[in-house]
Order: structure tokens, then C-alpha cells, then sequence
């Protein structure tokens, strides 16, 4: 075994850890909410919380990819799915957080909201098109979808991580240091993407 | 998540934690007897008002908690964070402490802190507070109309506007060195409203000396407006003719108007002000015109454009 191709166990170990690892921030969360440790402001808490976690977890998403080409080690990309999956799942955290404890099915307020907010009107599309992804990250949806057709469906994560950090940008009233330093690393991970990409017209 | 670390000290070694305050509530209770001695009114954040007259008409909605009031703050000199005020405020020094009331006065004069807090009765008022983002309170103050201070330096015809500037001293204020805002803070409002008799200046609240992190050791608070128009840790109040540029104003003028009276028909551009969340409740509440105080203040605006004039 190298640390190029770990062996199946390895690779089974290094699930088991990243998924626990991955939970952390929910029980950091639920901990905090069942000592009453949420401040002041615990909807507010909640909705920053799972917010900053969802970009978090989707950078890291965006990360295997170059890490895998720059490092030349095969076992990132078989987190690949496990860590999209924990962005949908701190993602509808994030939402269902606005829909029932933020809003309380205020149904008037969240049209009023995606249409008159501007950083709603990115961040509500930019969940909702995680949906799909989460839907279609099955074995068997892959083969179904053909693997061109389920790349192209994919990589609408581009677009829904631009969303999601124009979304908290635009949410901030004024010191802006979190959300520049997510769209930095988003910057930075799709720079690197873009000189492959040239990298490989080049070449053809 | 609490990270459990193991106890460098015997468990005996440690004083028993009745003996511990105990011994805490003495020294507190010697200096503050001997700091009584030396300036009568000489107080720091955390002790209590002697002669507070009582808030006269209560008010229906329940209290905020003393301890959201305090550690739930913007207080941007300390930090952005609603938390970081209640963390850093620490480092500001509350005495000595003089306030300039100057500009288009007959009377200008630089005032001290200790002067201040016996220059008019001390009330309490029980006030609505409604901050911009949505949010609100209910926070026993403790102060004087302001109008008590600007009548005794004469304003002169010119007077038109009252502006209040904040310290500005990042050694103090560590949330100066980042260029969150421009520093000083600065506010102001319509002489008629500063003359107002809800316009509080503002000392203590919860029968306390004001903590640091609510705008120690002098601020105002104007109920009617979104939070931010009620300037704390003021320096100088100047008397003047134009409308003075705020500092949220200067951020982001299409957001933050000279008015900012709260007002749940006029969004701000990022969020509704239809409702808002008191602190400690669950359902959103109907946010009111003026805050719940058109009745007293709602003449001052008659036949302005309040879409306008936000």
C-alpha cells in the first residue's frame, strides 16, 4: 500500500473518519443548543452555523479534484460523494432553518423574500439545484444518466458555489472578511481548474 | 464542544467557590465603599443607582433579559460580531470622561462624566429597542431627556441639527483598527428631535451603571429609531446648521437614511422590516410604526415623504 492507492481498509478507515469528523459541527451545534449555549440570538446562531458550514463543506467538495491531480493520488475522489453529500445535507439544514424556525411557513415572507432579496433570490436557487445532485449521486442513477450526461448535471456545482458565496456576501452588512475569504478559495479552486482546462485545448 | 482538560491542581488546593466570592464581594465591597467616600457619584459599569425614579407607565411587552441585553450587542468599536462587544469591551476606560457639547450654543461647554450623572433626576424608562437587522429588545434604561443637557448650553436659532460623536481611540476600541466604518462613529438627528422627551441620555439600564458593551459611560437612546441612531460612548455633541453625515449614512447611503425612524412599510434593501424577532420569542412579531411611538413622536414627520425620507 502507498499512500498513492490506499488499500480498501485504509480507504474504509478514512470514510468512517471523515463522515464522524464531518458530523462534528452539528453535535458542536446540538450540544450547544441543549446546554442553552446559543446566545442570545439562537435562530440567528442556528441559520449562521449551518450557512458557513454548507460553503465550508462545499469548498472542500471543490478541493478533490485539484488536490487528486496535484498530488497524483487516486483515493481523494473517493470522498468525492460522501463530502457533496454533507454539503446537501448542511445545506437543507441551512434551509429548513429559514422555512421553520426563521419564517414558521410564513409563505408570503419567503416569496416576499426570493423575489425582493437579492441575497435569497441567489441562495434559494442555489439550494434548490443541489436537489438534483444529491438525487442523482447513486451508483445506479450514474449509469443510468451515462457518464457525460451525469458530468454535465454535475457541474452545476460551479454555478451553485458561486451562488452560495454571492449569497453570504451579499447578506453581511458590512465587514466582509468571511465571505471574501470564501470567495477567494472558490477563486483559487476554479483558477486551477481553468489552467487545466487551457492546459488540455492546448494540447488537442 | 467543551474540551475536557485534566486539573493541574489538587482539588484540595482549591478554595471553596462560597469562600472565593465571598472574598470578592468583600474587596468589592470595601472599594466600592471607599471609591463612595472619595467621589460620591463616582461609579463603574456594574454598580447599582441610588434615586432612580421608576419607570411611570409600563409597558406590555416583557423585559429582555439582562443577560441578552448585555452580551447581544452591535457594537462595532469592539468587533462585528454580536458577541465581540460583550468580549472586548473591557479595555474602554470610562473615567475620566468629559463630553464637549459645543457648535451653535451660547453656552458651550465641556462637561464631566460625574457632572453628567448629577446634572437631572435619574429615571427609568422601560424602551422598545428595534435594530435594523430585524431584531428587538425591551430594555429598562436608566437616564435624563437630553433636552435637560442642550437647554442649559442655550442652542441658537442656528441650531438645526444635533450631532453626537463617539470616542475614537483604538487602543481602547480594538474594532477601530479594521476599517469597518469611519471612525468616530458619528449620529444625529433633527434638533426637534433631540428635544423630544423619549430622546434619552442615557447612563445605566437595569437599575445599573451602563456595562461598556452598551455604550459606557454616556449614550443616547432614541426609541423611536432603529438601533443604530442611538449613539454610545459619546465624546462630543456638536449643535449645528446642516444635516451631519452619519457613519452608516457614508456606508451605504441607499441603505442607511438620516431618519431611520422604524417604520415596518419601508424595506431596507436587503430585508423586510415588516416583522421582527423579539429576543427570546419564537414567532416573529408585527413590527410598529415608529416603533410603538407614533403617538408621541409621529407629528414630528407630518407631510414628509417617509419612502423618501428613510
Amino acid at each position: 500500500m502507498s499512500i498513492k492507492t490506499l488499500d480498501n481498509k485504509a480507504l474504509a478507515w478514512l470514510k468512517i473518519t471523515v463522515f464522524l469528523l464531518a458530523l462534528f459541527p452539528l453535535c458542536k451545534l446540538g450540544l450547544s443548543a441543549y446546554f442553552d449555549d446559543l446566545g442570545a440570538n439562537p435562530i440567528e446562531k442556528i441559520t449562521r452555523t449551518t450557512g458557513y458550514w454548507t460553503l465550508s463543506f462545499l469548498l472542500i467538495t471543490l478541493t478533490i479534484t485539484p488536490m487528486r491531480r496535484l498530488s497524483g493520488w487516486s483515493w481523494p475522489a473517493r470522498l468525492r460523494r460522501m463530502l457533496g453529500l454533507f454539503v446537501f445535507f448542511y445545506g437543507s439544514l441551512h434551509f429548513l432553518t429559514y422555512l421553520v424556525l426563521d419564517q414558521f411557513f410564513d409563505w408570503t415572507s419567503i416569496v416576499n423574500d426570493i423575489v425582493k432579496r437579492p441575497y435569497i433570490t441567489v441562495g434559494f436557487p442555489a439550494f434548490i439545484l443541489l436537489i438534483p445532485l444529491a438525487i442523482t449521486s447513486t451508483n445506479r442513477m450514474m449509469k443510468r444518466l451515462g457518464g457525460k450526461r451525469w458530468r454535465t448535471l454535475h457541474s452545476l456545482i460551479y454555478l451553485i458555489a458561486v451562488g452560495g458565496v454571492v449569497h453570504y456576501w451579499w447578506l453581511v452588512k458590512k465587514d466582509i472578511t468571511n465571505p471574501l475569504a470564501f470567495a477567494l478559495l472558490l477563486a483559487v479552486l476554479l483558477g486551477i481548474r481553468l489552467i487545466y482546462w487551457l492546459r488540455g485545448l492546448l494540447k488537442h | 464542544m467543551a474540551i475536557h482538560k485534566i486539573p493541574s491542581i489538587q482539588s484540595s488546593e482549591i478554595t471553596p467557590r462560597e469562600l472565593f466570592y465571598n472574598r470578592r464581594q468583600f474587596i468589592q465591597l470595601t472599594a466600592g465603599a471607599s471609591l463612595t467616600a472619595l467621589f460620591p457619584q463616582a461609579l463603574l459599569a456594574g454598580e447599582k443607582f441610588a434615586n432612580v425614579k421608576k419607570a411611570a407607565g409600563k409597558l406590555p411587552d416583557e423585559l429582555t433579559p439582562f443577560k441578552d441585553v448585555t452580551s447581544y450587542n452591535n457594537f462595532y468599536e469592539f468587533g462585528t460580531g454580536k458577541e465581540d462587544p460583550a468580549k472586548n469591551a473591557g479595555s474602554l476606560k470610562t473615567r475620566p470622561w468629559t463630553v464637549s457639547v459645543e457648535g451653535e450654543v451660547l453656552k458651550p461647554k465641556l462637561f464631566d462624566i460625574d457632572e453628567l450623572l448629577k446634572l437631572a433626576p435619574l429615571e427609568e424608562r422601560v424602551y422598545r429597542l428595534r435594530c435594523v437587522e430585524a431584531w428587538s429588545m425591551v430594555i429598562p434604561w436608566i437616564g435624563f431627556p437630553l433636552a435637560e443637557l442642550l437647554k442649559r448650553v442655550e442652542p441658537t436659532g442656528n441650531a438645526k441639527f444635533v450631532e453626537f460623536i463617539s470616542l475614537h481611540d483604538p487602543e481602547q476600541m480594538p474594532g477601530q483598527k479594521s476599517a469597518s466604518l469611519n471612525w468616530p462613529y458619528r449620529e444625529g438627528l433633527r434638533i426637534d428631535e433631540a428635544m423630544n422627551p423619549l430622546t434619552l441620555l442615557t447612563l445605566g439600564l437595569y437599575g445599573e451603571v451602563l456595562p461598556n458593551q452598551n455604550g459606557a459611560p454616556i449614550r443616547v437612546v432614541v426609541p423611536w429609531k432603529y438601533g443604530f441612531k442611538s449613539a454610545k460612548s459619546i465624546v462630543k455633541i456638536r449643535l449645528v446648521e446642516k444635516q451631519p453625515v452619519s457613519s452608516w449614512m457614508a456606508a451605504g447611503p441607499n441603505e442607511y437614511g438620516f431618519y431611520s425612524n422604524v417604520n415596518p412599510a419601508v424595506d431596507h434593501p436587503r430585508w423586510s422590516q415588516a416583522k421582527e424577532r423579539r429576543i427570546g420569542e419564537f414567532l416573529k412579531r408585527p413590527t410598529l410604526p415608529f416603533n410603538g411611538y407614533a403617538e408621541q413622536v409621529a407629528q414630528l414627520y407630518a407631510g414628509m415623504d417617509l419612502t423618501k425620507n428613510f
